[in-house]
């Protein structure tokens, strides 16, 4: 048997089904817009009832993140992604998703060790280089400022 | 310059008994009334998966030492593993069996590499009477490799689906049932396959080169075996063996594979197939060996494939070695 | 219209990413850095405010919105504060997504217990 690894690799790729590309863009177009469409609801819902801008924005996202939670927690939010992809995943319910799940999957390693830890093992990684792209563009930001041609 | 690198035992080790336990997926799939025992739902009453693979693994070990009517305290030793970290669901399950012990890693392969270590040990009158027993439960695996199992990912279709699974073997000098003649114990053989969605594709070589040696070994061909068996290489790896094979001018007619034997790939969503420790444990102990003792079989070539890979591994972007070991076993005639 | 608007720039949006997932070995963890660094950017340059006030939900949903939002978090905060802004900033403006995700992760881990998918 002599088969060399780049040989393999070709054949490992003609041998491999591809994914559905048409079927998985189409539910993630779908299922993705529909979760974009709640939340521009539920924004309108808080701005009509009084909340400003930036209240209603943050109310919408605790409202998302609230339902991602009860999805999740009923096994409907792993169903529903195993068919959607992106369409759950990219939304801020799917970021939701990776905090809570984790959190309700590690709770027999304890509150502290399992739940407080494993919380952070998807999302944490999302948190961190958030931050850092943010800072790094507020110190370019402050700089822009203090040469007298930015703001 | 005439190492053995295939192992023939004479009278052989008689498999005395076996057992094999399901859980809910496997319940539904086509082997349903093969099993020894299916659970209708995969906790079985435990606090946690882990706890729930230890209790598979007692009700496979009790199950099979009924069937052979034996007890624990005749039993000489037990080999066995499963994929855990630790192995802890079978280090667990003997707490309450009390045999002599040894633990065996060999991921998707330690079914056979338990039985060709126990065929050894038991033909030459070492150690007689042997148990060996491996698992695998879907959800220890998915919260231990791959995410929390409300996380919402989607599969690729090159992914298995772990069985929750397990088998356990009795095995003796002597006696009814039947027996492993000859085996050859793996070499690691890893084509640089990194993709740790496609492991069929990672251990197809190993399946193949163990494949080769073996009938090399005994100077037999594919058409001697009513059916050569592999582990869980799945739909890809099954593909990818059989391209392998047929470039050494060996095609295998008679190739089942264990993973895609156990669950109906139309309609149970399991992608390319059945994987796991317990999976060539329990479709080897539902379907295979009852087959051999009704002498519907003559003599089979059966392979357990394991993908060597740990977490550690792959996040450093290591690629997976495979490692298949191979045993004979004959019918009763 | 607003939610037309909203409907199809989220699930373009979406779309984008299950590209990503399906053509290229981008893993779904890093499908999310990449949204909220690649939200960060866009704010910065000026080009995401006005997807925000074409689409609405449709914009500030998916995870560029939060990278938009801790960038125009940091950028009030430098205005305010100077370079130390930069360190205050996201942090306040992400607050209530980050804050909403971990206290309902404690409270679902509290009332929940981990499911078989079989």
């Amino acid at each position: 048997m002599d088969l060399t690894p780049e040989r393999y690799q070709k054949m490992v790729k003609r041998a491999g089904p591809s994914s559905p590309l048409g079927t998985h863009c189409l539910w993630a177009f779908g299922v993705g817009g529909a979760i974009c469409t709640l939340g521009e609801g539920l924004r309108q819902l808080y701005l009509s009832l009084g909340w400003d801008q930036d209240a209603s924005g943050a109310l919408t996202s605790i409202t998302l993140i609230g339902l991602s939670g009860l999805f999740t927690s009923l096994g409907l939010y792993q169903r529903l992604a195993a068919r959607a992809g992106a369409g759950t995943l990219v939304p801020i319910t799917g970021f939701a998703n990776a905090v809570i799940s984790p959190a309700i999957e590690f709770k027999v390693e304890g509150m502290i060790t399992g739940v407080g830890a494993k919380m952070f093992v998807i999302a944490g990684p999302v948190i961190v280089y958030g931050l850092t792209a943010s800072w790094v563009w507020g110190l370019i930001y402050w700089a822009t400022t203090q040469m007298g041609w930015g703001g | 310059m005439s190492r053995k690198e295939t192992l023939v035992l004479g009278q052989g080790a008689v498999i005395r008994a076996w057992a094999s336990v399901g859980g809910k997926k496997e319940g539904e799939g086509p082997l349903c009334r093969e099993f020894d025992l299916v659970n209708g739902e995969n906790s079985l009453g435990q606090d946690s998966w882990e706890q729930s693979e230890c209790q598979l693994q007692q009700q496979c070990a009790e199950l099979c030492l009924r069937k052979g009517e034996i007890t624990p305290k005749e039993v000489d030793l037990t080999l066995g593993g499963d994929l855990q970290a630790q192995c802890t669901a079978t280090a667990y399950a003997m707490r309450s069996l009390g045999t002599p012990y040894a633990g065996l890693y060999g991921a998707c392969s330690t079914m056979a590499q338990g039985l060709a270590l126990g065929a050894c040990l038991s033909s030459s009158c070492l150690l007689p009477r042997v148990l060996v027993m491996t698992s695998s439960h879907f959800c220890t695996a998915e919260r231990e490799f791959r995410t929390p199992l409300e996380y919402g990912g989607q599969r690729t279709p090159t992914a298995q689906w772990t069985a929750t699974a397990a088998g356990a073997c009795l095995l003796s000098p002597k006696g009814e049932g039947p027996r492993i003649t000859a085996l050859t114990f793996g070499r690691v053989v890893d084509l640089q396959i990194t993709d740790i969605n496609n492991m069929g594709a990672a251990m197809a070589p190993a399946a193949a080169q163990t494949i080769l040696r073996h009938l090399k070994g005994r100077g037999t061909r594919p058409g001697d075996y009513d059916a050569i068996v592999t582990g869980d290489l799945g739909q890809v790896g099954s593909r990818l063996l059989h391209e392998i094979l047929e470039g050494e001018g060996l095609p295998l007619p008679n190739h089942r594979d264990c993973g895609l034997m156990l669950y109906d790939l139309q309609t149970q969503q399991v992608d390319a197939g059945g994987s796991g420790a317990g999976c060539s444990a329990s479709v080897l102990c539902a379907h295979f060996l009852p087959r051999l003792a009704a002498g519907e079989y003559r003599r089979i070539l059966f392979l357990s494939t394991g993908a060597l890979m740990s977490q550690t591994t792959f996040l450093q972007g290591e690629s997976i070695p495979g490692l298949a070991h191979a045993i004979e076993l004959e019918g009763c005639i | 219209m607003n939610y037309l608007w909203a409907f199809f720039i989220g699930g373009l949006i979406c779309v984008i990413g299950q590209l990503l997932i399906d053509l290229t070995s981008v893993t779904p963890a890093r499908i999310l850095v990449g949204y909220v660094v690649g939200g960060v950017v866009l704010s910065a340059l000026g080009w995401y405010q006005p997807l925000v006030e074409l689409a609405g939900g449709g914009a500030s949903v998916p995870l560029l919105g939060f990278g938009h939002l801790l960038a125009q978090g940091v950028r009030e905060a430098v205005d305010a504060q100077g370079w130390l802004g930069a360190f205050l900033g996201g942090f306040t403006a992400a607050s209530a997504g980050i804050c909403a995700s971990l206290i309902f992760g404690v409270f679902f881990a509290l009332i929940a217990k981990s499911r078989d998918q079989n």
